[in-house]
């Protein structure tokens, strides 16, 4: 156990840098953007209709519009587009979302409620070396604590380690990091995990078998996740290397550690990404400027595919042609993620310059996603998890945190709409998510089991 | 191009499909939180009474139920106001000075989550336990929890996703009446299952107030007879 133990550093460094939340899709309008690109943008302005004809060309705009409050009317009707346009892309992207953190949490709770071995207490890591099976509640509480400022500290130590290998270009260093923690992960923890339900159902499975699955699965991951692959393959693995590595999480923090450290970890990440410092965003902007993406396995990206060698084609193709299609969106969203579109790109992208008006409905009708880093899905899960495993066996706990993170992930969601820059996605769903464990264990779960025993129906 | 222009949003009706999914969990977080204080409520008055006296415990639970009643149903009413906002937000900065998402949508999805995290959080330890090896009832309480349980979320899943729409409607129309009318019948519901034993008694009143409400309901949101035969007949 101690070398694998060794190992995880490697995984926890890169699940600990996917903690930001980033839009994908830049809303509709900038005009500030827009304005620079008007010139050029002339002829094509026509089909531009509402949502850039307003914005861009205040000259076009109804006249009517500008009433006695002149430009701030203008302005609101370009703010308000804009936020239509955002709230109808909104709605999507939430659901989008919803949808892969649901099933991560599922899988998550499923096995820890059927799987014994991850609630069993095997040890710990040994980012967390003191133990919480002290007789007396206060050596607890400073153990769990010591326990968070260690694993804290590893997790900044390593982002600052990538950020830095990110800054000085080391991009073979990190792949190959990259490269190898996801093979630990597909690999390793997969045979562990597979062996651990086959365990607990009492299936027979030889060697060779194993073997033939365990190759399948991890070899179609590293290259679903690391190289090209079909858009939901490459979601279903993200889901499960974040599943699995919740579950690891979940079986070898101690309890009161492992809130303390949910807590903690928050907080980092609202400092992480907001701070102008903070090595987060200094990698998000690192990205915008180089015009590159984010490695691929630390994101997940609800509607594109993802792929390395994608980013040059869009950005040479963006230059001429550019300002039609979307400078708005685009241009935001090319800052973030060249390959946003996936690989309907490369296709459109060649007729464009001859045929503008079709493929602006071609590429329009792509969507944009919005993209989570992979360890907002392994917190997430974590907790869910912890309250599914030490919540006195009660579903209601669990259903509650899962409800809190999913308002906690929507609440985000709509910041996003609303500031439109990468912002942290765990603060607000683990704050509403520990709330909650804590309110419905204590106070929720004795009330309901009052009310079941009478069978009374509230 | 105009119509060119026009295939980049989403069609209504697409809108219409994909932003109803997105009310539930807000609507459940809603309902989350009024069971949250009315546990508060009656869990203060459990610690502050005498543990032993059983009447009065039970006495304190009655409180409890009626009081997390009349808290979902004040957080049904902040929900309404919450969505009016949104949907008088919406419908200003749409096209054509109208919402796309029509308000009785709205009332059905909010009454059916509100529902369905109800009766989840009635059920799911139920029927967790009922996985598990044991007899029902073998010690003198009634053979046929499991089943009634059953029939009675269902009830009540149905029931809140009725209240719902009606709820909704008459806060629109301001029948003040039929929201005292909503709140009576949620209390008489939760109060019939206090006579929970004796399942003729609680148990077929509840499914003839169901009933009612659902009739109720759908007369509410607009339908008839005709538009049953209507549908029917579209159908063959």
């Amino acid at each position: 156990m101690i070398t694998f133990m060794n190992n995880s550093d490697s995984e926890e460094e890169p699940c600990n840098e996917r903690t930001s939340l980033m839009s994908a899709e830049s809303p509709p309008v900038p005009s500030y953007q827009d304005g620079l690109h008007a010139s050029e943008a002339g002829e094509v302005q026509a089909h531009r209709k509402r949502r850039t004809g307003s914005s861009r060309s205040p000259n076009d705009t109804a006249d009517g519009e500008m009433s006695d409050s002149g430009v701030p009317v203008r302005e609101s009707t370009l703010e308000n587009e804009e936020e239509e346009l955002t709230l109808k892309y909104g709605a999507k992207h939430v659901i989008m979302l919803f949808v892969p953190v649901t099933l991560c949490m599922i899988v998550v709770v499923a096995t820890i409620k059927s799987v014994r071995f991850y609630t069993e207490k095997n040890g710990q890591l040994i980012y967390t070396p003191f133990s919480e099976d002290t007789p007396s509640v206060g050596q607890r509480l400073l153990n769990s604590v010591l326990n968070t400022i260690i694993m804290i500290s590893v997790i900044v130590v390593m982002t600052v380690f990538l950020v830095l290998l990110y800054k000085y270009r080391c991009y073979k260093f990190i792949h190959g990091w990259l490269i190898l923690s996801s093979l630990m992960l597909l690999f390793l923890f997969t045979y562990i995990y597979l062996g651990e339900v086959l365990k607990t159902y009492n299936v027979a499975m030889d060697y060779p078998t194993l073997f033939l699955i365990i190759w399948n699965f991890g070899a179609v991951g590293m290259i679903c996740i690391h190289w090209k692959g079909p858009l939901q393959l490459q979601q279903a693995y993200l889901i499960m290397i974040s599943a699995l590595m919740a579950l690891v999480f979940i079986k070898y923090l101690p309890e009161w550690s492992a809130w303390v450290i949910l807590g903690a970890i928050s907080i980092y990440d609202l400092m992480a990404v907001l701070c102008p410092k903070g090595p987060l965003r200094m990698l998000v902007e690192t990205a915008q400027e180089r015009n590159e993406p984010i490695f691929p396995a630390l994101i997940y990206s609800s509607a594109m595919i993802w792929t390395v060698g994608m980013a040059k084609p869009d950005t040479a193709a963006r230059g001429p042609i550019q300002q039609t299609w979307d400078a708005a969106e685009d241009g935001r969203e090319n800052h973030r993620s060249p390959s946003h579109a996936g690989s309907q790109m490369p296709e459109t992208r060649s007729p464009v310059p001859t045929r503008p008006t079709t493929s602006l409905e071609e590429l329009e009708e792509e969507e944009r996603g919005v993209k989570l880093g992979l360890g907002d899905f392994i917190f997430y899960s974590v907790l869910v998890g912890k309250a599914a495993a030490t919540a006195s066996g009660d579903w209601n706990t669990t259903l509650a945190c899962f409800v809190a993170i999913l308002i906690g992930l929507c609440l985000t969601l709509l910041l996003l709409a609303v500031f439109k820059k990468a912002l942290p996605a765990l603060p607000i769903s683990i704050t509403f998510g520990l709330v909650f464990y804590f309110s419905t264990d204590n106070l929720v779960r004795p009330f309901m089991d009052t009310l079941a025993f009478h069978q009374l129906y509230i | 191009p105009g119509a060119a222009r026009r295939g980049k949003y989403l069609p209504d009706s697409e809108l219409w499909g994909v932003n109803p999914g997105v009310l539930s969990p807000p609507r459940a977080f809603f309902w989350l939180v009024s069971l949250l204080l009315a546990s508060l409520i009656w869990f203060i008055s459990v610690h502050l009474s005498d543990r032993e006296d059983a009447k009065l415990q039970y006495g304190l639970l009655i409180f409890g139920a009626a009081v997390s009643v009349l808290l979902q149903e004040a957080f049904r009413f902040a929900y309404f106001k919450l969505l009016k906002k949104a949907d008088e937000g919406l419908a200003m900065i749409s096209e054509d000075g109208r919402s796309p998402i029509s308000l009785r949508q709205m009332a059905y999805v909010s009454g059916l989550s509100f529902g369905i995290i109800s009766g989840m959080f009635s059920v799911i330890n139920i029927l967790a336990d009922s996985v598990g090896p044991g007899i029902v009832g073998i010690h003198g309480d009634s053979p046929y929890y499991f089943i009634t349980s059953a029939f009675l979320t269902m009830a009540l899943v149905l029931l809140h996703t009725f209240w719902g729409v009606i709820f909704f409607d008459a806060c629109e129309k301001r029948h003040y009446w039929c929201l005292g009318l909503v709140v009576a019948s949620h209390l008489l519901t939760s109060g019939l299952t206090f006579l929970n034993p004796w399942y003729e008694a609680s148990l077929a009143p509840i499914f003839v107030i169901t009933l009612c409400t659902g009739l109720w309901a759908f007369v509410t949101a607009g339908g008839s007879l005709r538009n049953i035969l209507k549908c029917l007949s579209c159908k063959g």
